[in-house]
């Protein structure tokens, strides 16, 4: 029995009908209440093609906005942490925004379409917030996440299929930058945007347009080793790239059942989004007065002794003094690294001796405990110059 | 004035009772104060109007009952010229066959009650024990700038204890009590003790008098006790008339902040809040002419102070959000007539109709009043609080004639279908149930003016014409009050302050607002 459109439990994507002939694992996870792959075959053979030649990934569940009106660029501005009049019209950036105590609700990305014509883009949902910090401002904020179709094709090969495909001069497109090109009568955008820390593109059609669009990429992407990916291997290389993810590394939302278990900026290393000169914004004086007595935790990367991921584990100093939590945990393929993103208390991120992790790892009826030793790295563990390089390579 | 005496420590948005009473506070300690009044006169819903030629009523409020003795003995009133015309009213509970029920403010009563019930006398001193104490308890808190929540700081903490640790000194039964009736409904508790429904009426609707509640909604127990911190001439819970109208109140403590040197601008209308690097530092007028300042305190309620005179622009969402939410819905309404001699009211004597009437027959008969109210329509059968204050007072009205001045109950703020076209039934409406109590009413009648409380917002600049400023309830008191984040007085805007009835202890003529946060703005400028 096909269940009614409202017994439905989860939301289809407009390239629901191409994803889910290919998902043999029928593994699939909820994104903001769409149906999202996990993983199509094999997690490690998506995980390649993203780091050796190119995968596509369906990011239409993302969270879309589109915000309008004359006062579009001044609400950015009270909204978000950054200094919005410096992005100009096809750029992109990299925002994340605050409740009254200076505590992230979350991250997105902003796409500035024209003069206050701006589309911001996040994991999860914040419409009355959004339309909250409007209050007194004329601008529209309209929520339009089902009306975008939107796939990333990421990976070294990601440029070279996208020329393949006819969107000449592709490659000259800078990083956090966008366009616009026509396939086949549809008006398709473009950015040079991606979570995977690589050379991708993020495209953005009409729902109409997208099995065209899904069709056409993986036609012309065979040559390319272009695979389909589910969002088990987006986070190894979201990991990788250190990026953080709401619900990961932070808790989003402005109603937390916990409000000490919210981070800042600072305390999420984002600081270098945080612009005090530009006037008020929401969270500006919390924010300031943190700049005063010291933030609470700091988010670094871990190199760890050993091959085991050490998610979830307690991060020690000297004998046994807590100093922290693994949020996010893996082996890296491509660093050959055991890595972690790690929350730790302030100013234990800055000496460098004496930390461990407490590694337990459950195989065939019995646990077993590590004491891994680690070191506070840099977090960006995987960052290629071919990411930043204009004109994009082929490969 | 010269540009150089453009220059204040302290600007204050508004004169009305509070704005004057903070101005007059700043003034003694030795800042240059101005006020700036964005009507004629000041005194704001404690003004005078001269609603027609010769007549002369209190323009809002008419009873003087919760005027705090402190603030009355730090301004020296008395030395400029406020009187009581009548120090301790009694409040009449009218029946339609003669046979009311007198009390005064403090709820004591005497044998008018017998005719209803053998028991009530008796029991109706319990209660009033109760909730004086408990009144008590509550008017010591009003004095005191409320405590922070979630703070780190040591005077928050104490603050707290100390009301925790006042509570517990209640004793045991009373405590108990105290905590069972807080967040109860007035109709329970009320039909818990008496049995006469017109007792039960009168003190129930004194309950709900200016708040968007019914004798059945929780709250309304709270709003009493509220009532009841009050006093006049020393008395708990006395009401009491000024002589010379309300208006005279609020022209003393004009004239007491005068002479403690501040300077009152009238029919200057602020537009905006002026900020600089994160700081308040003046206003701007309508004019466009602009004042700096040290500091700048609103005497506004705050969602105009907020919103509208400082702009979400400077603020963060989470607290516009508190701020747009605080409840404004005023359901009060004011009846003003001009009559061409004294009514006459079944079964009382001349001398007695200078005293508070009420129109309140029963609980059902108030609540049912509420209903019409909730669905967006005015009460058909209103509940009436009503004053001929000329009883005592002859000033105020021409010779041999008189003025009835009356609180009605319900005029929702949002009337379906708009107030435009209705306002004239419901004066009918108010004056043909008066008539109910004082056949011939409408003969003696020379001119008529209600108020609906959209009429009150234009007027007199309070939004939604409410009574408190925002309604008075439990998740709006103390350091809750106007909302979490600006309970001290101070807005999150360094420089910028409140002192109107929005802020802790709420609305009424009391003074207290003012003074408080006077005592914040100098006990911060002492640490600036
Ligand atoms: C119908 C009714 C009956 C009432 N009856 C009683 C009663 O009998 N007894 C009693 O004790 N209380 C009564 N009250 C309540 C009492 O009137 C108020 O709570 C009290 O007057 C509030 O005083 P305030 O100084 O805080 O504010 P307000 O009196 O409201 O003063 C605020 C002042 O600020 C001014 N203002 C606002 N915006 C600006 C601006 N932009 N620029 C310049 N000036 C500005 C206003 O004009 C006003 O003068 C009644 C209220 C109503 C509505």
């Amino acid at each position: 029995m096909t269940p009614e459109p409202y017994e439905a439990q989860l939301l289809e994507t407009p390239f629901h009908a191409r994803t889910s002939s290919l998902c043999s694992t029928r593994q699939w996870g909820n994104w903001s209440g769409f149906a999202s792959v996990n993983a199509y075959t094999s997690v490690d053979m998506e995980y390649f093609a993203a780091r050796s030649t190119a995968a596509l990934f369906d990011i239409s569940p993302m969270t879309k906005y589109a915000i309008t009106g004359s006062d579009a660029a001044s609400y950015l501005n009270r909204l978000l942490t950054r200094n919005m009049e410096k992005v100009k019209p096809g750029r992109v950036v990299y925002a994340v925004w605050c409740n009254d105590a200076g505590m992230v609700i979350d991250d997105g990305t902003v796409f500035c379409l024209g003069e206050n014509d701006y589309r911001l883009c996040s994991q999860e949902r914040h419409l009355p917030w959004l339309l909250d910090s409007a209050i007194g401002y004329n601008v529209e904020i309209k929520d339009i996440t089902s009306g975008i179709a939107a796939l990333a094709v990421q990976g070294p090969t990601s440029s070279a299929v996208l020329k393949a495909m006819g969107l000449v001069g592709i490659e000259n497109l800078k990083p956090y930058s966008l366009t616009e090109f026509d396939l086949d009568g549809h008006s398709l955008m473009v950015s040079r945007t991606g979570f995977t820390g690589d050379l991708g593109y993020e495209l953005w059609i009409d729902p109409g347009a997208a099995e065209l669009l899904w069709d056409r990429l993986m036609e012309v992407g065979s040559l390319y080793g272009l695979r389909p990916m589910g969002s088990e291997a987006l986070e190894m290389t979201r990991i990788e790239a250190g990026f953080i993810q709401a619900g990961v590394e932070f808790f989003p939302g402005d109603l937390p059942t916990r409000p000490d278990r919210l981070r800042s900026p600072f305390e999420l290393g984002m600081g270098w989004l945080v612009d005090f000169d530009k006037g008020h914004f929401i969270g500006r004086r919390a924010l300031l007065q943190e700049k005063k007595t010291g933030s609470r935790y700091a988010l670094v990367g871990l190199d760890i002794e050993g091959n085991k991921p050490a998610l979830h584990s307690f991060v020690y100093q000297g004998k046994d003094t807590e100093v922290g939590i693994v949020a996010s945990a893996m082996w890296s393929p491509t660093c050959k690294r055991n890595i972690a993103i790690a929350s730790l208390k302030t100013p234990y991120h800055k000496d460098n001796h004496g930390l461990w992790v407490d590694v337990y790892v459950y195989r065939e009826l019995k646990w077993e405990r590590i004491h891994a030793s680690c070191k506070v790295v840099d977090k960006q563990f995987f960052n290629p110059p071919r990411r930043w390089a204009t004109p994009a390579g082929d490969r | 004035m010269t540009p150089a005496a453009n220059r204040y420590d302290a600007i204050i948005i508004g004169g009305g009772h509070n704005g004057l009473v903070c101005a007059a506070y700043l003034g003694s300690a030795g800042q240059r104060v101005l006020v700036l009044e964005a009507a004629a006169a000041p005194g704001g819903a404690a003004a005078n109007v001269e609603f027609s030629p010769g007549f002369t009523v209190s323009g809002c409020a008419h009873i003087l009952n919760m005027l705090d003795p402190k603030v009355s003995r730090d301004l020296n009133l008395a030395s400029h010229g406020l009187k009581l015309s009548l120090p301790n009213l009694k409040t009449i509970a009218l029946a339609e066959d003669g046979r009311h029920i007198t009390f005064d403010g403090a709820l004591a009563t005497n044998d008018s009650l017998q005719v209803y019930s053998k028991t009530d006398k008796a029991n109706l001193a319990d209660l009033r024990r109760l909730l004086l104490r408990i009144g008590k308890l509550l008017k010591d808190f009003y004095g005191t700038v409320p405590p922070r929540l979630g703070t780190e700081s040591w005077s928050d903490r104490i603050a707290l204890a100390k009301l925790g640790w006042a509570i517990r000194r209640l004793g045991r039964n009373d405590m108990r009590e105290m905590l069972r009736i807080a967040g109860c409904n007035i109709a329970d508790v009320l039909n818990d003790e008496l049995e006469s429904d017109l007792l039960k009426g009168a003190i129930g609707f004194d309950a709900v008098l200016g708040t968007e509640l019914g004798p059945r909604s929780p709250n309304s127990v709270f709003s009493l006790l509220h009532r009841l911190t009050g006093e006049a001439n020393g008395i708990p819970g006395a009401l009491a008339l000024p002589e010379g109208g309300m208006g005279a109140v609020t022209r003393a403590m004009a004239a007491a902040a005068e002479a403690a040197g501040a300077d009152i601008r009238t029919g200057s209308p602020v537009a905006r809040i002026l900020v600089e690097n994160d700081r308040a530092m003046g206003v701007a007028l309508e004019t466009g002419e602009v004042i700096h300042a040290d500091i700048v305190v609103s005497n506004a309620d705050p969602k105009t102070t907020y919103l509208k005179l400082l702009g979400p622009q400077y603020l963060d969402t989470g607290f516009v959000r508190r701020v747009k939410n605080i409840r404004t819905r005023g359901t009060a309404a004011k009846l003003h007539l001009a009559l061409d001699g004294l009514p006459e009211f079944t079964g009382l004597d001349a001398k007695e109709l200078g005293q508070r009437l009420l129109i309140a027959p029963s609980l059902d008969y108030v609540e049912r009043a509420f209903n019409h109210c909730k669905y967006g329509e005015y009460s058909t059968a209103p509940a009436i609080e009503m004053i001929i204050p000329t009883v005592n007072d002859a000033a105020l009205a021409p010779q041999g004639k008189h003025i009835l001045s009356a609180v009605v109950q319900y005029a929702p703020y949002e009337l379906k279908g708009g107030w435009e076209n209705a306002r004239d039934e419901f004066i009918d409406t108010a004056i043909k149930t008066i008539s109910a109590y004082a056949p011939g009413l409408e003969g003696r009648i020379i001119a008529r003016e209600l108020l609906t409380p959209r009429d009150i917002e234009e007027k007199y600049r309070m939004p939604g014409g409410h009574w408190h400023h925002g309604e008075l309830a439990l998740d709006q008191l103390y350091m809750m009050r106007p909302v979490p984040g600006a309970a001290q007085y101070a807005a999150p805007l360094p420089g910028l302050y409140t002192c109107g009835a929005g802020g802790h202890p709420g609305g009424g003529v009391m003074g207290i607002a003012g003074k408080n946060a006077a005592d914040r703005i100098l006990k911060d400028g002492k640490s600036r």
